[in-house]
């Protein structure tokens, strides 16, 4: 029998405000009806708390039942024994009060402080209780998904969300960008904030692949085609699939600064010497320092330059060959006719959100060297501007978040610090642009910049040191593992951090259908262009 | 209706004792039986029974030996009826008051004379709504084991009952609380109670 939300599940019988609540289960309640991950309410003498089952274990009253349990033909004896000498208990950690029992004032949810004292009764969260909890779908809220086994919307406040840099992770194919996407298309549709997205798998900005079906699904600019636009690498890539790109970006090599390589050391096997060498050859063969270095002839006059900035013939060769995969990418051209950085500015200044996809160069070499140049110069102007602004009292920048993938290529501990989106990740909001960090192996991620994100979404992690990573200094850790470690390997979740009064396991809404898209409509009502564009999009 | 079966000649706030009125016209073991005294109405289990002779220092002797059976004794010894006698003792669990039962010792022993009904089916189901008084079988020291005493007691109440099962289940849920801690004893009566 399924159980009702009404119905009593069993009371409390010991915990601790660290470890949570033990809960013996009503001999009317199942066990297997159980699901770790579901929400309950604890009706305490003075207050209502709100929790989540953590942990399910079955007990005995005698040690010697599980020494001598009854034959497995003895249904009367084992009838008899169920709920009386054996019983079902559930783990569930308090994690907010939700109002005030004695004066039934119904307040904010808060953090819990204490416990509810013994023999409280426990029951499922009833939808309501929920929706106090989670909020309601509205101008700012938007709906992500459903909570595991509960028809209830999850939403999200995404003006909140956005205010810092947030984390999606998971293993390779749990639907981390699936879930991307939903949050773009919220964000779209509910904050103020632009979107830059180094879209290295052109996943968002026209179409998306469907993993194991065929064809795709939509993408961004299908549903907001006067609010998205695709910038890409690969323009004929971009063709060939059928995407009608915004702009074409080239990239001079006159642009490429002695930072832009220092971070690539580790992809391009830089000695440390070689890295010196290259701030050394800037400083005097100055703008057109790299093509200069890639061309120079094997002359004596070579060698008496480098001997004059002290530079070893072996530095120089390991320099020239790290350079040379960057040389063979097509988008690097000796100076580009339309500077990249000021067209991506534009776009997001008229609040246009901009992906850049990478068509075929999605090697790390050359997402990192874009992403990064791209990134840091835009960051410096809102830098800049944020800095007037406060100055001269003129409004501040829009807020902007940039995607990025395979985060810890940028964010792991030796070049966290040397990339700009560690600096984002660290300096938050302070400049109006935040990090949507994606990645699989969050373990690699620098453990400062991981403590500054603010919301965290994860899918399925099996690694021990990924599920540490991820939890690291979340209230309730140990619990929440058992929550992640038994997500399924698709379309599952689990949310905690800022934008959420509690962690929450939760089902990401359906993508791809067409009832789906239709579903997204509904939230855009606001924007006519974009609804009449949808509009026409099924016709 | 009770049937009227006996009178008290030994009386204790915990059992008494009953003289039978016919000779081997004895109440089952475990059977609820009951003493209606003018304000309470108290109640017992059968708990042992049996039949001697008068006087403790004459022991009965064999008598059958020429005869077919043990009607035939009787009939040719006549004074054998009155020079046997039957008991039986009762343990007692519970009482009515006002219409109301309670499944614990009464404040008073019962009556020395006072009569002993066996219960009727009706009674029965009236008092065993409530598998309290099983607490006092389980605590109580008996010549006859416990268990044994348990068992027939759950036994002659489930007859004649339409659910015999939900019954037995009930009870036996009762009793493993009664005896948590004591899972072998436990386990002693639950099969005794399944066949």
């Amino acid at each position: 029998m399924e159980i009702q939300p009404n119905q009593n599940l069993g009371i409390v019988v010991a915990g601790s405000v660290e470890k949570g609540t033990e809960v013996r289960l009503d001999s009317s309640a199942s066990v297997e009806d159980m699901v770790v991950g579901r929400y309950v309410t604890i009706e305490g003498k003075k207050r209502r708390f709100f929790g989540m089952v953590t942990d399910i274990s079955l007990g005995v009253t005698d040690e010697e039942i599980t020494i001598s349990p009854p034959d497995t033909n003895d249904v009367f004896t084992a009838e008899i024994l169920e709920g009386a000498a054996t019983y079902g208990s559930l783990h569930i950690l308090p994690m907010l009060t939700i109002s005030d029992a004695l004066t039934g004032v119904i307040e904010e949810p808060q953090p819990v402080k204490t416990l509810p004292s013994h023999f409280s009764r426990v029951k499922l969260a009833s939808e309501a209780d929920m929706e106090r909890v989670f909020g309601k779908e509205d101008k700012s809220n938007f709906n992500i998904g459903n909570p595991l086994d509960m028809e209830t919307k999850l939403c999200l406040n995404l003006e909140e969300l956005v205010k810092r840099s947030n984390g999606i992770f998971g293993k390779s194919g749990t639907g981390k960008t699936f879930l991307t996407r939903l949050l773009l298309i919220g964000m779209l549709q509910k904050s103020k904030a632009t979107n830059l997205i180094f879209d290295m798998h052109n996943e968002y900005g026209w179409a998306g692949s469907f993993e194991g079906g065929k064809g795709g699904v939509k993408a961004l600019k299908q549903f907001f085609p006067s609010k998205v636009a695709v910038f890409t690498l690969d323009e004929e890539n971009s063709r060939h699939r059928g995407v009608s790109t915004d702009f074409v970006v080239r990239i001079g090599y006159d642009e490429i600064e002695p930072e832009d390589i220092s971070l690539l050391r580790q992809t391009l096997n830089l000695t440390d010497p070689a890295v010196e060498a290259v701030y050394q050859l800037k400083r005097h063969l100055g703008k057109g320092w790299m093509l200069k270095t890639l061309d120079m002839p094997d002359s004596d006059e070579t060698e008496a330059l480098l001997q004059s900035m002290n530079i070893h013939e072996s530095t120089f060769s390991n320099l020239r060959r790290g350079l040379a995969p960057i040389r063979r990418l097509p988008f690097l051209v000796p100076h580009a006719q339309m500077n990249a950085v000021n067209s991506i500015l534009e776009y997001l200044e008229r609040g246009i959100n901009v992906v850049l996809e990478f068509g075929r160069y999605r090697d790390t070499t050359a997402y990192m060297l874009v992403a990064n140049m791209l990134a840091s110069r835009i960051y410096k102007r809102y830098q800049e501007k944020t800095e007037v602004s406060m100055a001269g009292g003129i409004t501040s920048p829009t807020p902007l978040v940039i995607t990025i993938e395979e985060a810890h290529k940028f964010l792991n501990r030796e070049i966290a610090s040397y990339t700009i989106f560690g600096t984002i990740a660290r300096e938050m909001r302070k400049y109006n642009v935040t990090l949507l960090v994606i990645d699989q192996r969050p373990s690699a991620i620098d453990e400062e910049v991981m403590s500054q994100l603010g919301t965290k979404i994860t899918c399925l992690l099996d690694n021990e040191k990924d599920i540490e990573a991820v939890l690291a200094g979340v209230n309730g850790k140990n619990e929440l593992k058992t929550v992640l470690a038994r997500l399924a390997p698709k379309q599952q979740a689990l949310i905690f951090g800022h934008a959420v009064p509690m962690p929450i396991a939760f089902r990401p809404r359906d993508w791809g259908t067409a009832k789906s898209y239709e579903e997204f409509n509904v939230g855009s009502a606001s924007d006519k262009k974009a609804e009449k564009d949808i509009k026409e999009l099924f016709e | 209706m009770s049937t009227k079966i006996g009178e008290i000649v030994e009386s204790t706030s915990t059992e008494f004792t009953a003289e039978c009125y016919e000779l081997n016209v004895i109440p089952a073991l475990g059977s609820l039986v009951k003493v209606a005294e003018p304000k309470v109405e108290i109640f017992g289990i059968v708990c042992q029974s049996g039949t001697a002779g008068i006087e403790p220092g004459r022991h009965p002797v064999a008598r059958g030996k020429d005869e077919e059976s043990e009607e035939a004794v009787y009939q040719s010894s006549p004074q054998l009826m009155k020079l046997l006698r039957s008991e039986f003792q009762v343990l007692v669990v519970g009482y009515k008051t006002e219409g109301k039962i309670y499944q614990y010792l009464p404040s008073k022993p019962a009556h020395i004379h006072a009569f002993v009904h066996v219960c009727s089916a009706e009674e029965i189901k009236h008092f065993s709504q409530s598998s309290d008084f099983l607490s006092i079988l389980v605590n109580t020291r008996l010549e006859i084991p416990v268990e044994e005493l348990i068992t027939a007691t759950l036994r002659e109440m489930s007859k004649g009952r339409s659910d015999t099962h939900a019954f037995m289940v009930a009870a036996g849920k009762s009793l493993t609380w009664i005896l948590s801690g004591d899972y072998r004893r436990l386990k002693t009566i639950l099969v005794r109670l399944r066949q």
